[in-house]
């Protein structure tokens, strides 16, 4: 059981929404996301969960023609607050993307490619960091002989471990993953899911996935989003055995989705 | 009929197109370094022309040209790139930016001389230029402008909106993203792009013509406020305006076989720029 004591809130949102133009795409979520918990997010697709979960760093920002309502807060502080800098919250708050996108670079200047575009000019530094950070994604003992190769020989597991450790090179405090093992072969999520066990001791995390053993076995907390609204969340193996709401039930059992 | 002889019909329909095109081009090719390899020597490609421009070489035409193309490439190149970056990662997409896209894209079909007459009223006459290198290499980098544009735009369309999003999430700025990650690999397929342009502007005659070709120049322009002496436009006077055509016509096709040859290797140039990229790509 999960002590539910001394938990310490990392990011809330607050009657938080975000539009797509006029369209909705989130509404009103209240939510908690705690420290050094893996919260797992799962909905059908279109229920806004990918939405979600990147207006954390606001990459959404890019998008044209997008707002939000409410509040979202890192630590207590507002995200969107406009004298926040959109560069040092994406710092904080790093990501792993669905489909991964190793740059046409290096192993070693994949991961040091955060230092470098933060000023960090210390070769002996950079390859410290860039050896923990492949360590701390479970890559460097497959990559640490031919780190000067391209990263696109690697596998797409490999990969996608490579952007993992890319993203904790810059010392996140928070990890989001948008299905990072959807692309994967069983061998190769399998991996990414032992990772995310020990990469929580050190980072919040909070992951989007379409797999519902997935989001059972990898995260501490469980939200469960539909047509853009937060239907329920709480302790994983409360929501997955004994949920509140029958729609939850009826998609967690594969009745729809 | 049946099946099997139409599909004959049409593949020998589509080879025949191809052989035509082959034959103009081959024919072209043939009768101009038919006559005009014969007038190629080391005096020709490096001496002044001399009595009345039927005896001597070519040269200050060939350095003419090469000035002001590289005016050209000054002006079209840093000014297209910058252009088409604004327009790719920074405009946003509505009504205006379409009718300025569109605007661009006409733009690169306004006949040539259209533009000689425009550097002339803006260049020569307003900016009061005179006609010199840098009114004609001016105006020549406006008429390649919307080519290098156009083709600056398509290779930053091709890199994969990933890269921009993964350097984003790890802190980059915006312009650090496209600084860093975007424009190493879009670079070579802008330069692919602006050099094609650059190799139709050297071979242009109109709009030189009223904004600083020179007639006849015996010497190589100090300054770009100098005219100049050009290849397509020497070869214009030999083989139109020179008062005995028929005896300087090998010298006309000399310098149409140098103009070529210049341009074969600017394409060529471009060729090998785009074969590196895809290598790149590939690695």
């Amino acid at each position: 059981m999960l002590s539910t004591e001394n938990k310490k809130v990392k990011i809330s949102a607050r009657d938080f929404s975000f539009y797509y133009g006029k369209d909705r795409a989130i509404k009103n979520v209240n939510i908690d996301i705690y420290e050094n918990k893996v919260l797992g997010i799962i909905g059908p697709s279109g229920c806004g969960k990918s939405t979600f979960l990147r207006s954390i760093n606001r990459m959404n920002d890019m998008i044209p023609g997008t707002r939000i309502e409410g509040v979202l807060s890192l630590e207590g502080k507002d995200i969107y607050d406009p004298s926040v800098d959109v560069v040092a919250i994406r710092r904080k708050v790093g990501m792993v993307f669905q489909r991964s996108n190793p740059f046409p670079k290096s192993i070693l200047e994949n991961v040091a490619y955060g230092l470098r575009i933060n000023g960090v000019k210390d070769n002996r530094f950079i390859a410290k960091k860039v050896e923990k950070s492949l360590r701390d994604a479970a890559l460097w003992d497959e990559v640490k002989d031919r780190l000067n190769k391209s990263a696109f020989d690697l596998s797409g597991g490999q990969q996608q471990r490579l952007c993992i450790a890319r993203a904790l090179a810059v010392e996140p405090e928070v990890l989001l993953m948008d299905e990072p093992a959807s692309a994967l072969d069983p061998t190769a999520t399998l991996k990414i899911e032992e990772l995310i066990q020990e990469l929580k001791k050190k980072y919040t995390i909070a992951i989007v996935t379409h797999n519902m053993q997935q989001a059972a076995r990898v995260s501490d907390f469980t939200a469960f989003f539909m047509m853009g609204e937060l239907v329920e969340c709480g302790e994983t193996n409360i929501l997955f055995t004994n949920p509140e709401k029958k729609i939850t039930e009826e998609y967690i059992t594969g009745r729809f989705g | 009929m049946n099946e099997k002889v139409k599909e004959k019909l049409g593949y020998n329909f589509l080879r025949l197109c191809f052989g035509i095109v082959l034959l103009a081009l081959f024919m072209i090719l043939y009768d101009i370094f038919q006559k005009g390899a014969g007038v190629i020597s080391w005096e020709f490609l490096t001496a002044s022309p001399k009595k009345g421009m039927t005896e001597g070489g070519i040269f200050p035409a060939i350095v003419g040209t090469f000035y002001v193309t590289v005016i050209t490439a000054l002006l079209s190149i840093p000014l297209g790139m910058g252009c088409a970056i604004y327009l790719n990662e920074y405009a946003k997409d509505g009504l205006f930016t379409r009718i300025i896209r569109m605007s661009i894209r006409n733009l690169s079909g306004v006949p040539s001389i259209v533009y000689g007459l425009f550097g002339v009223v803006l260049f020569v006459q307003f900016m009061r230029f005179d006609t010199c290198l840098l009114s004609a290499g001016l105006t020549l980098g406006l008429m390649t402008l919307p080519w290098t544009i156009t083709a600056s735009e398509e290779a930053l369309k091709n890199i994969p909106l990933s890269y921009r999003e993964g350097a984003m999430a790890l802190g980059a700025t915006k312009w650090q993203a496209i600084r860093t990650n975007v424009l190493p690999y879009a670079v070579p397929g802008m330069l692919t792009g602006a050099i094609l342009g650059l190799a139709r502007a050297a071979g242009e005659t109109a709009p030189i013509l009223f904004t600083g070709a020179a007639f006849f120049l015996p010497y190589i322009p100090k300054t770009i406020f100098e005219q100049f002496m050009a290849l397509p436009y020497h070869l214009y006077i030999m083989a139109t305006q020179h008062h005995s055509i028929i005896k300087v016509r090998p010298i006309a096709y000399g310098t149409a076989l140098v103009l070529v040859a210049l341009i074969f290797f600017m394409n060529l140039a471009a060729v090998i720029i785009r074969y590196r990229l895809r290598k790149i790509r590939r690695d």
